[in-house]
């Protein structure tokens, strides 16, 4: 009988305990089973220990993506919605306002999308650099994808030329590095557009900073409890297309505390890509988060003996060189 | 849609699995999906059966296990039993709800041949 569901299957596999005979001699071999020992009232059948996440393999990419951005001094942004909500807009709104209120940050973004390249034609158009992921029949980015796609970016490049320039002379430099991008704005943003989709994006993480999550007026307040995975997930939520509340019989109280149900600490802005509306709370948003701004202002006594330390081993590294 | 990406990641522990410690196939696989992990289990079996021919996963017995959710109540502060994303706080009837519990999507172990 098998001993895990009582079922009277036990296979083509041979009995438990039988050996192998020699087909000469007429010895006997107990051991030869796969399990390599016979031991009475033990199946050769052997259990293994597994205990390892299914999104394990994603996971360890998305963590190297993690280091990857931040050495970089990138600050990367997972979008999710469902299709249409005015994400691209969005993006494209975004960037030609960060031209202006902050032109040193540079952007860049990878577009996710079963097929066509037009979101990424449209990003182009606005001078930031793009990379077009197609996923096929996938129904999401995961972390190997936007790895390869960061890779493709001439940003990076950029980035590295500066960083190998730099390496020769003052290996000090990194370390320094490290330790003011806990403080300061981000050198550059990098905005992923997941595939439009309130499911199977939730569960992939791609080692960035946060998710945000754009849900547009027109699609109804009930969204964040019809698909809490992706409300849970998200750190912010952004009311998109608020332009056309007049028209609709949308109730914005009602969406926020949905939302809240699913993830009370979700932060939530209101925007209009087309007017403008909540811009600007948007890009404050984008640039220096509340989290930032205590560490900005508030650097516990651990972490200043940290910088301190790091400041030392970088002197005493140059003077060895 | 996701579940057959995530059969594909449950297949790919399995062959690294075997490439470290190799046998001939799997008899019986366990796993586990808890209940806020995001996973519809009828799915997820649906798809490994799609991905096991020819594979070493090819005529297995797949057991899921669904350990419950559970969440920390912040206005309570206490540790609550929730069944979805969605429920309220069983003992205050709030929403301020921060899921502990059942939020794991493992490959547990499997008996191999």
């Amino acid at each position: 009988m098998c001993v895990v569901c009582g079922c009277s299957n036990t296979g083509t596999s041979k009995p438990d305990s039988s050996p192998e005979v020699h087909p000469t001699t007429g010895d006997l071999h107990f051991g030869a089973g796969a399990a390599k020992v016979s031991v009475p009232g033990l199946t050769q059948q052997r259990t293994i220990k597994i205990e390892e996440d299914v999104l394990g393999a994603n996971n360890a990419v998305a963590t190297q993506n993690r280091a990857h951005f931040s050495a970089h001094g990138v600050r990367a942004l997972n979008l999710v919605s469902s299709p249409g909500s005015g994400k691209t807009t969005l993006l494209c709104a975004t960037i030609h306002a960060l031209k202006q209120h902050a032109p040193d940050v540079a952007v860049a973004v990878i577009e996710g999308d079963q097929q066509t390249s037009f979101d990424a034609d449209r990003i182009r158009a606005t001078g930031a650099p793009a990379i077009q992921v197609n996923t096929g029949k996938g129904c999401h980015l995961d972390a190997p994808m936007v790895a390869q796609a960061f890779a493709q970016l001439a940003t990076h490049e950029h980035a590295h030329e500066h960083e190998h320039a730099h390496s020769h002379d003052d290996h000090h430099h990194h370390g320094h590095e490290h330790g003011h991008h806990h403080t300061h704005a981000p050198q550059s943003l990098l905005f992923i557009e997941n595939v439009g989709n309130l499911v199977c994006p939730a569960l992939w993480d791609l080692g960035e900073k946060a998710k945000v999550a754009i849900l547009s007026v027109t699609e109804g307040e009930d969204k964040p409890l019809k698909y809490p995975d992706m409300f849970a997930a998200a750190q912010l939520m952004i009311l998109n297309k608020i332009d056309l509340l007049p028209h609709l019989s949308f109730d914005v109280a009602r969406c926020k505390d949905y939302a809240r149900r699913v993830n009370p600490g979700i932060t939530i802005l209101e925007l209009s890509a087309t007017t403008g509306e909540g811009m600007q709370a948007w890009l404050d948003w984008l640039l220096d988060e509340p989290a930032h701004h205590h560490h900005h202002h508030a650097p516990d006594a651990r972490q200043t003996r940290i910088a301190q330390l790091e400041a030392e081993l970088a002197q005493l590294k140059a003077e060895q060189a | 849609m996701h579940e057959l990406s995530l059969a594909g990641g449950i297949l790919k522990v399995l062959e690294q699995t075997r490439a470290r410690d190799p046998f001939e196939r799997v008899t019986h696989l366990r796993l586990e999906a808890g209940a806020l992990c995001g996973v519809e289990i009828s799915s997820l079996r649906f798809a490994l059966q799609a991905i096991a021919p020819d594979t070493c996963l090819e005529g297995a017995h797949i057991d899921i296990d669904e350990p419950p959710g559970s969440a920390w109540c912040l206005p309570c502060g206490q540790s609550v039993a929730i069944l979805t994303r969605l429920d309220p706080c069983p003992v205050c009837g709030g929403h301020q709800l921060q899921p502990t519990g059942g939020t794991e999507l493992r490959v547990v172990d499997m008996q191999v041949v």
